[in-house]
């Protein structure tokens, strides 16, 4: 942006290169940039002596500070750990169906357990809880529960798990398979009856055939008028939710067969204070009662 | 171009000392008046109180780090509404292009903090050691006992200026008659004792010993600066059509300069003017207020040294006058960034009204979309971040309106109200029911709108979303 050409040719000389008739002035640094310059090679030199740097065959030296990031995540991790326990603490001693009206030990448990949910949970309910429907996987955010829910229950069922091997106070019950029972007719006939307690289409004629079969084959477990039994873990037949579906197919196939699912018992994997934090996020998903 | 040289010129060259001296003059007491009211905004603004009600700081501006709080006056600004800041920032941007396009480096000449403290540490080092010839003298003349005491006196008077400078920095970022007391009871937070200490050790070497350095070889601005400056660009520059050839006022074929080196003399960064527009040249217009003082003591018209554009040397030197200042700047350029600048801000002034004291955000929870009920019905579930800037507690009361019979109810709360603890937000759980058979429950989309109300004060804002059926 020269206006004109100086009026003194610089004592500085040009570089030789030009562009377009502007040309570039030989200026020297100034020796401040130099002395900043050595400065920051010591600071280097300083640096690498003091914390990680130069590489070795197997690892970097690791410096005089003994500063390592791994290090510094384990310190940080642990200064979470130490913070919290407090409110872990807390959260064991409280009583169950009192975490509720404490907020802060409830928007802890509700976090906590979101996060333990995703980890261990999720795989066969799903990230967002709602089970995987048709395949028996139960939907944890409506209002049906097989074996309650309660805070107290669904802390159990978390504790100990349902129909496992592994924990010895698991849940357990399991139906017959009533095609070893009954006859397909007779099945038929038990399906529609169902369809009709729940409120959906049906044949009339079949179903009235089916109360008697159910009276003598099911209410042992899902009560006379077919409301299901929490302390069993049969399922309600009446209402709008099905765990392996409400159709022909799914109930003919249900009744004949039978199918029930497993889940471990938490236990000996999860603390307990990450079991109550799951049971409170669990609670807290929409059902909970 | 380049000379066989026969000895390598030095690849480093040391700072040559300059004295600018002292100089009289419009343009020296304008930027004296911008100097007292940049560093009286500085140092005063943190002392300023806002009263804003109970439970939260009543202090005008404050950057609030720990609580993620902007406060200025009646402003005040959560991170969420960080936008304000970048709308801040690009105002700022484009003020600067507009005043540089418009007026050169006018920001470097009078404005920017570089040149206001070296001036201002200048001024001191002139009340010390004197004006230019006593400084030549004493930088000349070797170590005695005198120099060492004006030396001391200077250092120490500067080296004050700079921790008042850094210790008004840190007084922005928390309740500043509170940090005093901290600092003077040393009780203060490390991180305020280094800002003061970082912030001291550069003012001090800044303003006292790098000075023209920043400009010419740390500062990335000049650089940018250059392409934005065209022809029509007002800068400092010299009539050399009416200076040369320069000499001596009794010789008639003379020019106008007579060679008295005031404008190189007052010159904050050592340069000679008369060499042409050059990149160390901050257009502070000094060398325009030590010209013209000279040539009314020769008698003659001010303004050989002047603000000037590219366009009106042409002019001049076929003889007509210079264009008027007002035809240089308003050019398309100038008046884009000016409505760029004004958009922005007109954004940011609308936006401020718009603001309210409560917040809502609706997040509605997709995974699921929806979950049937064993009666039947159909539930969605919405997240709502309730912002409650009050510095009290304020109870909500949650509704919806909407031509669905839908119905609403809170995670964790009987009622329909929650509150939110003063300054701060809580996030509600929410869940809106169509009931079994109904049309909202079927239909793929309803639409619907949350309301939050303040119980005590009936203020209310609205959100709208999207209820989902099972779209059969
Ligand atoms: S040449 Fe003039 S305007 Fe430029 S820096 Fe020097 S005194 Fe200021
Ligand atoms: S102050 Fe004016 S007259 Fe004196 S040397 Fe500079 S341009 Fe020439």
């Amino acid at each position: 942006m020269s206006r004109r050409p100086a009026q003194k040719p610089p004592e500085v000389g040009t570089t030789g290169h030009q562009w377009d008739g502007i040309e570039e002035l030989n200026n020297p640094l100034p020796r401040w940039w130099l002395w900043t310059f050595y400065a920051c090679i010591a600071f280097a030199l300083v640096y690498s002596v003091l914390y990680p740097a130069w590489p070795m065959i197997s690892r970097a030296t690791p410096g005089l500070l003994g500063y390592s990031t791994r290090g510094a995540v384990a310190a940080e991790i642990q200064a979470f750990a130490d913070a919290n326990a407090p409110i872990r603490a807390q959260l064991v001693a409280a009583d169950l169906s009192e975490i509720a009206d404490k907020p802060k030990l409830n928007e802890y448990a509700t976090n906590v357990g979101a996060s333990v949910f995703r980890t261990w949970c999720a795989q066969c309910h799903g990230s967002g809880a709602a089970g995987v429907q048709a395949a028996g996987y139960p939907n944890l955010l409506d209002d049906d529960w097989l074996w309650g829910g309660d805070i107290a229950s669904i802390h159990t069922t978390i504790t100990n798990g349902i129909r496992n091997t592994t924990g010895s106070d698991a849940r357990y019950s399991e139906m017959p398979k009533f095609g070893e029972i009954l006859t397909g007719d007779e099945i038929a006939q038990l399906v529609q009856y169902v369809r009709s307690i729940s409120g959906q289409s049906n044949d009339a004629v079949l179903a009235a055939s089916g109360a008697a079969l159910f009276a003598d084959n099911c209410v042992a477990c899902h009560g006379e008028a077919g409301l299901g039994n929490r302390d069993l873990g049969a399922p309600n037949l009446t209402d709008a939710i099905w765990l392996y579906g409400g159709d022909v197919t799914a109930l003919t196939h249900t009744i004949t067969y039978a199918r029930f699912g497993v889940m471990p018992n938490w236990s000996p994997r999860l603390s307990e204070a990450d079991i109550r934090s799951v049971a409170v996020y669990v609670h807290g998903l929409g059902g909970g009662e | 171009m380049s000379s066989p040289d026969t000895h390598p010129p030095s690849l480093y060259a040391a700072r040559e000392p300059i004295f600018p001296r002292r100089v009289k003059g419009w343009f020296r007491t304008l930027k004296w008046w911008i100097m007292g009211l940049t560093l009286g905004i500085y140092y005063i603004t943190p002392w300023l109180r806002w009263d804003r009600g109970p439970n939260l700081p009543d202090q005008a501006v404050l950057i609030d780090l720990g609580g993620r709080r902007f406060f200025f006056f009646m402003i005040e600004i959560w991170p969420h509404e960080f936008y304000f800041v970048a709308g801040l920032l690009i105002m700022a941007g484009l003020g600067l292009f507009l005043f540089t396009s418009a007026l050169g480096r006018v920001w470097c000449g009078y404005a920017c903090p570089q040149t206001v403290w070296t001036d201002l540490f200048i001024l001191v080092e002139r009340w010390v050691e004197g004006d230019r010839n006593a400084r030549l003298r004493l930088h000349r003349q070797s170590w005695n006992w005198a120099k060492a005491r004006k030396r001391a006196l200077k250092w120490t008077a500067w080296l004050l200026i700079a921790v008042a400078t850094g210790g008004a920095w840190v007084f922005y970022v928390a309740d500043a008659p509170g940090l005093l007391r901290d600092l003077v009871t040393l009780q203060a937070h490390p991180a305020a004792w280094l800002t003061i200490a970082g912030l001291t050790a550069t003012t001090f070497v800044f303003g006292g010993f790098m000075r023209e350095q920043i400009c010419i070889y740390a500062c990335p601005w000049p650089r940018i600066q250059a392409a934005m400056m065209d022809e029509d660009t007002i800068t400092v520059a010299y009539r050399e059509w009416r200076g040369e050839p320069r000499g001596n006022a009794s010789v008639t074929d003379s020019g106008d300069c007579i060679d008295c080196m005031a404008c190189v003399n007052v010159c904050p960064t050592g340069i000679d003017i008369r060499d042409g527009q050059q990149l160390a040249c901050i257009t502070c217009a000094l060398c325009i207020d030590a010209c013209d003082d000279t040539m009314a003591k020769i008698g003659k018209p001010r303004g050989l040294i002047d603000y000037l554009a590219l366009t009106d040397e042409v002019l001049e030197r076929s003889g007509s006058p210079q264009r008027a200042i007002w035809k240089h700047i308003l050019r398309p350029r100038t008046i884009l960034y000016t409505a760029l600048w004004s958009a922005v801000g007109v954004g940011l002034v609308l936006a401020l009204f718009l603001q309210s004291d409560i917040g809502l955000h609706v997040t509605p929870l997709r995974n699921p979309i929806l979950v049937t009920l064993s009666d039947g019905s159909i539930r969605n579930t919405y997240d709502l971040r309730l912002l409650n800037k009050h510095g009290e507690p304020r109870t909500f009361r949650i509704s919806l309106t909407s031509d669905q019979p839908l119905e609403l109810s809170l995670e964790g709360h009987v009622s329909q109200t929650v509150t939110v603890p003063g300054n701060a937000t809580t996030t509600q759980r929410v869940y809106v029911v169509a009931p079994s058979g109904s049309e909202a429950a079927g239909k793929d989309r309803t639409d619907l709108r949350l309301w939050v109300e303040d119980l005590g004060n009936n203020d209310r804002i609205h959100a709208d979303t999207i209820f989902n059926g099972k779209g059969d």
